[in-house]
C-alpha cells in the first residue's frame, strides 16, 4: 500500500477521533484542575473583557473528592451494584448461552436471535417498561402485597428501590453477557465431553473439569461488557432508583447539569474513566492468563 | 523470451531468492519446484509483479520488467485459490481483462464465449463462481488469465485445492490446452509427481537458489545432489568411497557393505579416493531367494527387515549389514505368494550397474 | 440422566426468555388500552396513537432524531470504512484505540467530555452538536463490521485484479468497494439505529429545541407515566425491528452489534 493511500485511509478518520474523542477526554483532566465560573460551567481560559488568559490551576476539586467519605462510598456503592448485576448476569446467562450452544444448528441462529432481538429495542423503553410492572399500581407490586398480606407483613413499594435496579440493570445488560459466552461455548468440541465421561466424569465433573474452565474467556469478556456499562449508569437509578439507589454516574450528571460544577464533575469522570481502563485491563490480563496457561 | 539474472530478494532477515538466474523459452510449460519457502512462489510474484527484486533483472522478449506495475505487464496468473471474483458471474469475471484493456463491447462478448469453449464450460457463463465445482472454478480462472492472450502464463500452485481424480484429469487438460494455446506457462509447485508429468523442464529450488534444472526424466534419473535425488521420488542414498574409475565405470567401495561396480553417466567423472553417494531408485532392485534367480551384476544378501503391501506393489526394507536398509519396490504382476517375502526372509539383493547414479560429494 | 439435566436447562432458559419479552409485551399491551393508567385492561384502543401524531413536540423530537441519525450514520459510514480497511490492512496502534474506546467507555464519559468541548470551542448546543458526537461512536461499529469484511476478503483477488490489467483506483472501485459494500451498508443502519436510540451522549450534547426521542420520553417518563409513551415505544420497537433485520440482510453477524 503507498503512502499515500495509507494517509488516506488512517488521516480522516484518526483526526475525527482525536478531535471530538481524545481531546475532549484530556480537556476534562485539565477541567478537574481548574475553578467553576461564575454562572457555573467552567472557568474561561480566556477573558473576553481584558484579552488575558489564565491557566492556574487548583488541587481544590480533588481534595474535595478525599475531604469527606462520601464520594468514596459512592464508588463502592457503583461498584458493589456493578458486581451484583453482573453476577446475576452470569447465573442467568451462562446456562441460557450453555442451552443454544447444545442445541440444534439449525435452532441456534434463532435462539440467539430472540436473546438479542429485546436488546435493540430502545434503552429508554425497556426502562419504562419496568417503570410499568414496579409502580404502586401494577400487576407485580400488588401481587407481592397481598401474598404479604397473607403473612400479615406491611406492603412494600418495589419502585424507586435497589432492587428495581439491579432488576432493571440485568434485564437490559444480560445479552451483553450471553453473547460472548455463547461464542465461547459454541467452539467447544463435543468430543471434549464424551472423552470425559469415557475417562469416568460424571455430569457435574464434566461441567466443572472441563465445560467450566474452557469458557472462562468467555466469561471475562462478558463480564466486562457487562461491568462496564453499569458502572457509568445513570439513567436506570435516575429513573428507576429514586434517592435511595444513587450510582457515580447520577452524581457526575448532577454536577454537570444540575449544580453546574464541571471542574468536580470532571474529578468524578476521571475517576470513573480510571477504574474503568484498570478493569478492561484487569479483564484482558486474566483472559490471557488463562489463554496461555 | 523470459530471461532472469541474479535476483535476489530479502524479507527483513530471511533470504527469499539468492541470485537466481533462469532462461525460459517460447512455447515451454516450465516449471519452479521446490518445498515450501524455498523461493518459488516469491520467483513468480516477481514475475508478475507483485513483489520487487532487491538486485537483479528480469527480461521479458529482451525488456526489463522490474519497477512496471503488474498491471502493465502482458503476463497473467491462476492463483492457488483461483481468485475468481465473488461478486461477479463467470461471463463477467472473464470479461474483466478485456474490460480494463478497453475491448469493445460486442468483441468481448465473442471472446468470452470462445474463452468459456475452450475450457469446456460454455453455458456457464452466467453462473456465480460460488455456485461451480472446484474443477469448473480451475478451469473458469485458467479462462480468465488467459482470454486477453498473456506472452506468459503464470500459475501458482493450481491443482492443490483439488481431489486426487480430477487433479490427474486437470493435469492432462493443462497439458493438452498449453499445446493449443502455445503460450509459455510457468507453472510452480511442491508435488514432484505433477512436475514431472506436466513440464518440459523443472528448476528445482532450495533455500532461495535452483539447485538442477534439466529435463524430468534427466532429473529423476541423474540427481546432482543429495536434496534433488531426495526431493523427486523415493530413492536409496548409499554412501561410498571411489576405489578405481575410467570413463565409463567406477569402482566403489560401500560403506560398511562392500565393493560395486557401477556404470558412469556421461556428466559425471570422479576421482580415485573421492566420497560420493550412490543412489538407487527402489523399482530398479530386485529381490530373490536365491541367487541364481538374478542376473545382474551387483548383489549383496540382507534381511526383510519390513514390508508394505499397497496393492499394486509391494514396498520391502531389506537390511543389509549393520543396520543399513534399502528399499525396494516389486510390482505384484503374478499371483503367487511364493513371490512374496515375509519379514525375517533371507534374500539376495542385487542391481544392474547401470542402475545406480553417482552424485560426488563436497 | 444427560437427557434430564438439558431439560432443567430449558426449562430455566424458559423462564429467561418470558424474563427477557414480558416487559416488552406490557409495553406493546397497554398502547392499545384503553386507560389513562397502565394497570388493569379497559378496552382496544388505537386513541393513544392519535394522541402521538398530534403531539408536536414528539414530532419535532422524531423529525430531530431521524435527521440526527442520517447525518451520523452516513458520516460515520465513510470515516468508518476508511477506518475498517486501515485497521484491516496496516499495522497501527492508535486508530484502533482511538475507534474502540468511545464504544468500551461508560457513554456518560463522551457525553460530558463532548459537553466541555463543545461550550468551550463556542459550538452551540443543538443537531450540529449531537451528530458531532453521535459520529464519535457510530465510527466503531461501521469500523468493525467492514474490518471483519475486509478479513474475511482474499487478498489475492485485488492482487487478480492487478494482474489482469486493473489500475490501483480500478482495483478499489471494481473490486474491493462491492466486496465491501454489505459491511459498509450493514454498519451503517447499526449506526443509524444506535444513533436514534442514543439516549446518555444525546442528554449531555443536546440542547434545547434539539430534542430527540429517547430525550422525549425520558422528560415525559419523569413527569407521569402515560400511554402515549407505550404508543410511541411500540412505534420505536418496531422501526428498530426492520432496521435490524434489514442489516443482517447484508452481514448476518449485524444482529450481535460488536458483542
Amino acid at each position: 500500500m503507498g503512502r499515500w493511500s495509507r494517509q488516506l485511509l488512517t488521516l480522516p478518520p484518526t483526526i475525527y477521533l482525536l478531535i471530538f474523542f481524545a481531546i475532549p477526554t484530556v480537556i476534562m483532566l485539565f477541567a478537574s484542575f481548574r475553578f467553576p465560573g461564575d454562572y457555573g460551567g467552567l472557568a474561561p481560559w480566556y477573558s473576553i473583557e481584558d484579552g488575558s488568559y489564565a491557566f492556574d490551576l487548583t488541587w481544590e476539586n480533588w481534595q474535595r473528592l478525599f475531604e469527606s467519605t462520601i464520594y468514596l462510598e459512592l464508588f463502592v456503592k457503583s461498584l458493589g451494584y456493578a458486581v451484583i448485576t453482573t453476577a446475576i448476569c452470569l447465573l442467568l446467562g451462562y446456562p441460557l448461552a450453555l442451552m443454544v450452544s447444545r442445541s440444534e444448528k439449525k435452532r441456534r441462529d434463532l435462539l440467539l436471535l430472540l436473546i438479542i432481538l429485546p436488546f435493540w429495542s430502545n434503552f429508554l423503553v425497556r426502562i419504562y417498561a419496568w417503570m410499568i410492572i414496579f409502580s404502586p399500581t401494577g400487576a407485580l407490586t400488588m401481587a407481592v402485597n397481598s401474598l404479604l398480606d397473607l403473612f400479615g407483613i406491611a406492603p412494600v413499594s418495589l419502585m424507586y428501590s435497589p432492587t428495581a435496579v439491579i432488576v432493571c440493570m440485568v434485564y437490559v445488560h444480560l445479552p451483553f453477557m450471553v453473547l460472548p459466552l455463547y461464542a465461547n461455548l459454541e467452539k467447544h468440541d463435543p468430543a471434549l465431553l464424551d472423552a470425559a465421561s469415557d475417562l469416568g466424569a460424571s455430569g457435574w465433573q464434566r461441567f466443572w473439569r472441563v465445560t467450566w474452565p474452557l469458557s472462562l474467556p468467555g466469561v471475562y469478556a462478558g463480564s466486562i461488557l457487562v461491568f462496564i456499562p453499569v458502572l457509568g449508569m445513570f439513567a436506570i437509578p435516575d429513573l428507576l432508583g429514586g434517592t435511595n439507589a444513587i450510582m457515580i454516574g447520577n452524581v457526575i450528571k448532577q454536577q454537570f447539569i444540575e449544580s453546574r460544577d464541571w471542574p468536580f464533575g470532571s474529578v468524578l469522570s476521571i475517576m470513573l474513566t480510571i477504574a474503568t481502563i484498570a478493569l478492561v485491563w484487569l479483564g484482558t490480563r486474566s483472559g490471557h492468563r488463562v489463554k496461555h496457561g | 523470451m523470459l530471461e532472469i539474472r541474479g535476483i535476489s530478494k530479502k524479507f527483513g532477515d530471511f533470504e527469499a531468492l539468492k541470485g537466481v538466474d533462469l532462461h525460459i523459452g517460447a512455447g515451454e510449460f516450465f516449471t519452479l519446484l521446490g518445498p515450501s519457502g524455498c523461493g518459488k512462489t516469491t520467483l513468480l510474484r516477481m514475475i508478475a509483479g507483485f513483489e520487487a527484486p532487491d538486485s537483479g533483472e528480469i527480461l521479458l522478449e529482451g525488456k526489463d520488467m522490474v519497477g512496471t506495475p503488474p498491471e502493465q505487464r502482458p503476463v497473467h496468473t491462476v492463483f492457488q485459490n483461483y481468485a475468481l471474483f465473488p461478486h461477479m458471474t463467470v461471463a463477467q469475471n472473464i470479461a474483466f481483462p478485456l474490460q480494463m484493456a478497453r475491448v469493445q463491447a460486442d468483441e468481448i462478448d465473442a471472446r468470452v464465449q470462445q474463452a468459456l469453449d475452450n475450457v469446456h464450460l460454455p453455458d456457464k457463463a452466467g453462473a456465480y463462481p460460488a455456485a461451480l465445482s472446484g474443477g469448473q472454478r480451475q478451469r473458469i480462472a485458467i479462462a480468465r488469465a488467459l482470454v486477453k492472450r498473456p506472452r506468459l502464463l503464470l500459475l501458482d500452485e493450481p491443482l492443490s485445492a483439488l481431489d486426487a481424480k480430477m487433479r490427474e484429469q486437470m493435469q492432462i487438460e493443462l497439458i493438452n490446452l498449453q499445446k493449443e494455446v502455445g503460450i509459455t506457462f510457468i507453472y510452480v509447485t511442491h508435488d514432484q509427481g505433477e512436475a514431472l508429468a506436466l513440464s518440459h523442464r523443472i528448476a528445482v529450488m532450495n533455500q532461495g537458489k535452483i539447485a538442477q534444472l534439466d529435463q524430468p526424466a534427466q532429473l529423476y534419473n541423474h540427481p546432482n545432489s543429495r536434496f534433488v535425488a531426495d526431493f523427486i521420488g523415493q530413492c536409496n542414498l548409499l554412501e561410498a568411497t571411489v576405489t578405481d574409475s575410467d570413463r565409463h565405470h567406477a569402482d566403489l567401495e560401500l560403506h560398511h557393505i562392500g565393493p560395486v561396480r557401477v556404470s558412469l553417466a556421461p556428466a559425471v567423472t570422479v576421482t580415485k579416493g573421492q566420497r560420493c553417494l550412490l543412489t538407487l531408485r527402489p523399482e530398479k532392485i530386485r529381490i530373490a531367494r536365491n541367487l541364481h534367480a538374478l542376473v545382474d551384476e551387483t548383489h549383496f544378501c540382507g534381511k526383510i527387515h519390513d514390508t508394505l503391501y499397497l496393492g499394486d506393489v509391494t514396498v520391502y526394507k531389506v537390511e543389509l549389514a549393520q543396520g543399513i536398509l534399502l528399499e525396494a519396490l516389486l510390482a505384484n504382476s503374478g499371483n503367487h505368494a511364493s513371490e512374496r517375502f515375509a519379514v525375517g526372509d533371507s534374500v539376495e539383493v542385487a542391481w544392474n550397474s547401470s542402475a545406480g547414479h553417482l552424485i560426488a560429494e563436497p | 440422566m444427560a437427557r434430564g439435566r438439558m431439560n432443567w436447562l430449558k426449562l430455566f432458559s424458559t423462564a429467561v426468555f418470558v424474563f427477557l419479552y414480558l416487559p416488552l409485551l406490557i409495553v406493546v399491551v397497554y398502547s392499545f388500552n384503553d386507560s389513562k393508567l397502565n394497570a388493569e385492561w379497559v378496552g382496544f384502543t388505537l386513541k393513544w396513537y392519535g394522541v402521538l401524531f398530534d403531539d408536536t413536540e414528539m414530532l419535532t423530537a422524531a423529525r430531530n432524531s431521524l435527521l440526527i441519525a442520517t447525518f451520523s450514520a452516513a458520516v460515520a459510514a465513510l470515516l468508518g470504512t476508511l477506518a475498517g480497511m486501515a485497521m484491516s490492512r496496516l499495522r497501527l496502534r492508535l486508530l484502533p484505540a482511538l475507534v474502540l474506546a468511545p464504544v468500551a467507555m461508560p457513554d456518560i464519559l463522551l457525553g460530558v467530555s463532548l459537553l466541555i468541548l463543545f461550550i468551550m470551542l463556542n459550538i452551540s448546543l443543538g443537531l450540529v452538536s449531537v451528530i458531532l458526537a453521535h459520529i464519535t461512536f457510530c465510527i466503531g461499529y461501521v469500523a468493525l463490521s467492514v474490518q471483519a469484511r475486509m478479513g474475511s476478503m482474499d487478498d489475492s483477488l485485488i492482487e487478480a485484479a492487478r494482474d489482469l490489467g486493473a489500475s490501483p483506483w480500478q482495483a478499489f472501485s471494481r473490486i474491493t468497494l462491492p466486496l465491501l459494500a454489505p459491511g459498509i451498508i450493514a454498519g451503517a443502519l447499526m449506526a443509524f439505529t444506535l444513533s436514534i436510540d442514543d439516549f446518555v451522549v444525546t442528554f449531555f450534547t443536546a440542547g434545547v429545541g434539539s430534542s430527540t426521542l429517547p430525550l422525549q420520553i425520558y422528560s415525559m417518563v419523569k413527569i407521569a407515566v402515560t400511554p402515549e409513551v407505550n404508543a410511541i415505544s411500540t412505534l420505536l420497537m418496531v422501526v428498530t425491528l426492520l432496521l435490524v433485520t434489514l442489516a443482517s440482510r447484508f452481514n448476518k453477524h449485524a444482529l450481535r452489534g460488536t458483542i
